[in-house]
């Protein structure tokens, strides 16, 4: 138990460093451009299919869950308030930070994990270079610019999918619809959202690229690192998602 | 316990300044106590191969060496420098005159030969690309794969990475090389032409040469003085020739009697 209570001391020790180091890369813009914009191409480009996909059929069931509790009180009109307010405060962002550790963390983690299994790592070091610099900065800074962007689409696509449901499963007017939302979300609103997007996907990547460069256990370790990446993030978000909610909420 | 054989070349490498030193290392992972008590010292311009079991820590050295891994205790010295306890930025300097030839290449996967190559070139400052590019092809040539610079090292046979990874240590000038199994896993040509090219390189620059191999035809070939590696300490240590026929446990390692299987 002690063991175990000081290994994850020891871990959040290493994590936090490395943390720091990005920092500080990223506060002095010492930043390897052309590998974050290859990094905002891979992680944005390639995570808007499952993005747009989720983000719809989750504003479907939205629209729908919402309308067959609401009508009890005969309050379906309500469809569009709450709907719009769910997803940008808290469904787009936390949906598209799970998919992007899904899909970007594992890759993330297991592309890195890899590097370290076959010495590349060590390679990177010898070389003369730091590999926090190269391989985790260019990631998180990609991330950050990135993922308020899929957030936005992801909100917008939510929208439109309860808007969907609204018009033709619950015979709704679209006025009525994208009225309700007008008159209820505020710029706060998206700011929070934002704001808590940007923190998701910086934990997310960062989790991942520390698995990753802490691989145990050769090519064996990989996949355990990679579940691992996945696993973490997940949790994560969820634990932060209160902590970040109620520290905007106090603002 | 095993006594290590002093080296009668001794006095004439002691004569060089050594380029590297470790002393009373001591290197432990948790529990595990790889190295107990690991003393040797390699001078300028000598060739060395690290004998030993599987699992005795010969690539631990290396990247003790390298500054890859911190010793639990002891000391350790590169061109002078104490680098036990140096810092990444500290150790910088060193490793520009150090060369590392990994087991398995290391290349970058993503990146093509040339930038492979290219790549301690642009850490170390130099943004001149048409000197990048001749250097690079002159590294190419010289380990004889003119032309390859746009391949991926997945389009690479194993004796191919091994030779553009040794172009990439060797692009810096460095004067320290460490090979890590130069030649495992590659046929038996393939194997000659990586010996021939570790021996040309050490007569053409004068290069200090460390190696790992179980190879010992290969050692044979590439090295002087072989030092054997068991639980933890240095049990043979000295000119290959004379290990080889002294040295009972150097005599049953390479004849495939090795006590302990």
């Amino acid at each position: 138990m002690k063991d175990l209570a000081l290994e994850y001391i020891a871990d959040l020790g290493s994590f936090s460093r490395m943390l720091l180091n990005v920092m500080r890369d990223l506060v002095r813009l010492r930043l390897p451009w052309k590998a974050v914009r290859a990094q905002i191409l891979k992680l944005g480009l390639g995570s808007l299919p499952i993005i747009l996909l989720t983000a719809l059929f989750t504003g479907m069931v939205l629209a729908l869950q919402t309308a067959y509790g609401m009508q009890r009180f005969g309050a379906k009109a309500y469809i569009g308030n709450i709907t719009s307010l769910a997803m940008i405060r808290e469904l787009g962002p936390v949906l598209t930070a799970l998919m992007l550790c899904g899909r970007v963390g594992a890759g993330i983690a297991a592309e890195i994990a890899s590097m370290v299994a076959t010495e590349q790592v060590d390679a990177i070091r010898v070389l003369g270079a730091n590999p926090i610099q190269k391989l985790v900065t260019p990631r998180v800074a990609g991330v950050i610019i990135v993922m308020p962007v899929l957030c936005i689409i992801a909100n917008v696509i939510g929208i439109y999918g309860g808007g969907l449901m609204a018009i033709f499963e619950l015979n709704l007017s679209a006025h009525t619809y994208y009225q309700s939302i007008l008159q209820t979300v505020l710029i706060r609103d998206l700011v929070d959202g934002l704001i808590k997007s940007t923190v998701f996907g910086f934990l997310v990547v960062s989790i991942a690229c520390w698995k990753g460069l802490n691989t145990r256990g050769g090519t064996a370790g990989v996949g355990s690192t990679t579940t691992s990446a996945v696993v973490t993030g997940s949790v994560v978000i969820l634990i932060s998602d209160f902590f970040v909610t109620k520290f905007l909420m106090l603002l | 316990m095993p006594s290590a054989v002093s080296p009668t070349g001794a006095k004439s490498s002691a004569a060089r300044p050594a380029v590297v030193e470790l002393r009373r290392v001591q290197l432990k992972f948790g529990r595990a106590e790889i190295h107990r008590n690991i003393s040797l010292s390699i001078h300028k311009g000598e060739g060395v191969t690290i004998l030993g079991p599987s699992g005795t820590g010969k690539t631990l050295i290396l990247k003790l060496v390298a500054g890859l891994l911190k010793p639990t205790r002891g000391e350790v010295s590169v061109f002078g420098q104490q680098i036990a306890a140096a810092t990444e930025l500290e150790l910088a300097p060193v490793r520009a005159r150090i060369g590392f030839l990994f087991q398995g290449a290391a290349l970058f996967d993503s990146l093509t030969v040339f930038e492979n190559i290219a790549y301690p070139l642009r850490e170390g400052g130099v943004t001149d690309e048409a000197q990048i590019i001749s250097t690079v092809a002159a590294e190419l040539a010289r380990v004889g794969l003119p032309g390859i610079e746009l391949k991926l090292p997945g389009q690479l046979s194993g004796g191919q990475k091994k030779r553009v990874a040794l172009a990439r240590a060797l692009v810096r000038r460095p004067e320290l090389i460490l090979f890590d199994e130069p030649t495992t896993g590659l046929d038996p040509t393939a194997t000659r032409l990586i010996d021939d090219l570790i021996v040309a390189l050490r007569s053409e620059f004068g290069l200090t040469t460390i190696a790992v191999t179980h190879d010992i035809a290969s050692a044979r070939r590439i090295s002087e003085r072989w030092i054997m590696v068991d639980s933890g300490v240095v049990i043979a240590d000295g000119p290959a020739n004379e290990v080889a026929v002294n040295c009972q446990n150097v005599k049953n390692f390479i004849s495939g009697n090795w006590k302990d299987y």
